[in-house]
């Protein structure tokens, strides 16, 4: 279980985060809703340590992420970044095997290469791929190439950093099908953020809104229509009028 | 009133220049702890030494080549002033070997190798590329700095050996081509004149040459502002404060080989 307590972060005069509470149990697919600019992306990295907190403790299964090897935490993890985030200078099957070329996870070269080729498949993309650089891609093929890269090591965690944005909505929708396919079949905890309605209705198991700096509500997805909150309700009904404004 | 606001300013512009020498500082004995501690990325570091020395060879060639050639006229003509013409040889070869040569390699690389680092490590973080490495459990400091700072500190004093050689072989050619020198006495004159200090320090000047050039290369890679404007400063940034840097290195380093 992943728990935030209390979490805070600021950058200058601008609080990002201002006191963020939130459970993520073990093997379910949480999904953080809100606007752009409201410190999804910031909450998220804060957990990964690619960004510190001000103030706040973040447990993975009851132990402060601070006090853990780090190598041993990040293992755990995996994550697809909002544009890919592949390596330029890398062939698409060595993204894919990246961790399993170095580190604590070195594999035989032939080995991750099969491995990296099974993942791709797995994400419907064909061997041929494997051997073509990020930029031959198309946005929808880099992002499924960033899915394989975050599931290659058969990591405990994912994380999903704004999964459809940019992509047409047929593509939106295989991506979240994946999505939703691999953390079941995977059993991992998930973590998703988004402002992609129809992402967290397909990924979902639970739904939190950040806002304002904190958690502004938190429920299953199924009581997301009748959650009772009006932040909630403008938010997922894309209502200009409303609590929230519309010029941040 | 006026008096201390100019005070007040120049506190703060002392201060920020000292914060980033400190933090340039940290950064580089950083690269330096990585370049020794497991695990080493050897095909990153093969693939650095190739981009900066290989790939430089035609630039820091030419560059040495012509700068030789415009020295021996140079001092030629100059010479015949007070009929000195015949120090021709020694004169470019200690102007070659001891400052011209490490000096316009060190420039060379840092238009070359200092802006080609901090556009490509800049663009890995303005794209997560940096982040998406920390994720999978890889330093980025070992991974992206420590190879680059390292191949620069092997590879550039050899740069700097060949634009020597080079620089001494333009003015051999014009002397010999079109000043009448004979062949064998101006070698035997460069051969000569030189010592193994003049050697010793163009090779060390290129050793610091090369870790300034990289390592600012990479700082302001690493410390790039968002977007493409980010990447642009960072890479404009980078360019002048290594050819400062090495310009200012260069006086230092003459100072402690030639004068103490």
């Amino acid at each position: 279980m992943i728990e935030l307590s209390n979490l805070s972060k600021a950058f200058g005069a601008n609080h990002v985060l201002r006191g963020v509470n939130l459970e993520i149990n073990k093997g379910t697919s949480m999904v953080i809703i809100g606007g752009s600019g409201t410190g999804k992306s910031v909450l998220l990295k804060c957990i990964l340590g690619l960004v510190s907190p001000d103030a706040g403790t973040i447990t993975l299964d009851g132990r402060d992420v601070t006090q853990q090897d780090r190598d041993a935490f990040l293992a755990r993890f995996g994550m697809l970044f909002q544009g890919g985030a592949l390596f330029d200078s890398l062939p698409v099957w060595q993204n894919v095997a990246f961790r399993l070329l170095r580190g604590s996870l070195k594999r035989p070269k032939a080995e991750a290469r099969e491995i990296a080729i099974e993942k791709l498949r797995r994400v419907g993309l064909t061997p041929d791929v494997a051997d073509r650089f990020p930029a031959e891609l198309s946005g929808g093929m880099q992002k499924r190439v960033g899915l394989a890269r975050a599931i290659a090591a058969e990591p405990e965690i994912i994380f999903f950093d704004e999964p459809t944005t940019g992509l047409d909505p047929i593509m939106a929708g295989v991506i979240n099908d994946l999505i939703r396919e691999i953390v079941t079949e995977m059993g991992a905890t998930a973590m998703t953020i988004t402002h992609d309605m129809s992402s967290v209705r397909a990924i979902a198991d639970n739904v939190a809104m950040l806002h304002g700096g904190k958690i502004r509500w938190t429920g299953p997805v199924s009581q997301l229509d009748h959650s009772g909150d009006a932040h909630v309700d403008q938010f997922i009904h894309g209502r200009a009028e409303g609590p929230i404004e519309a010029v941040r | 009133m006026a008096l201390l606001q100019a005070l007040g300013a120049l506190g703060r512009a002392t201060l920020a220049l000292l914060a980033a020498i400190g933090r340039v500082t940290l950064f580089a004995l950083s690269a330096v702890s990585h370049m020794v501690r497991p695990p080493f990325y050897g095909r990153e570091l093969a693939v650095a030494l190739l981009n900066i020395g290989w790939l430089s060879l035609p630039v820091v060639g030419l560059t040495a080549v012509f700068t030789g050639a415009a020295l021996a006229l140079q001092i030629y003509s100059g010479g015949a002033r007070f009929s000195a013409e015949a120090v021709v040889p020694q004169i470019v070869a200690i102007g070659m070997v001891r400052e011209l040569g490490p000096v316009l390699v060190g420039l060379m690389i840092a238009a070359r190798v200092t802006s080609s680092i901090a556009a490509e490590i800049a663009t890995m973080k303005v794209t997560e590329q940096i982040d998406a490495l920390t994720t999978l459990s890889t330093n980025p400091m070992k991974y992206l700095v420590a190879p680059r700072v390292l191949a620069a500190l092997i590879v550039v004093p050899l740069l700097v050996a060949v634009g020597d050689v080079i620089g001494v072989f333009g003015g051999f050619a014009v002397a010999t081509g079109s000043l009448g020198f004979n062949p064998a006495s101006y070698l035997k004159n460069t051969v000569d004149f030189l010592e193994p200090l003049d050697v010793l320090s163009s090779l060390a000047k290129g050793c610091a040459f090369g870790g300034i050039a990289a390592t600012m290369g990479c700082y302001f890679g690493m410390n790039s502002g968002r977007g493409a404007q980010g990447v642009g400063r960072a890479t404009k940034g980078s360019v002048e404060a290594a050819a400062i840097l090495i310009l200012a290195a260069n006086f230092v380093l003459t100072g402690v080989f030639f004068s103490l």
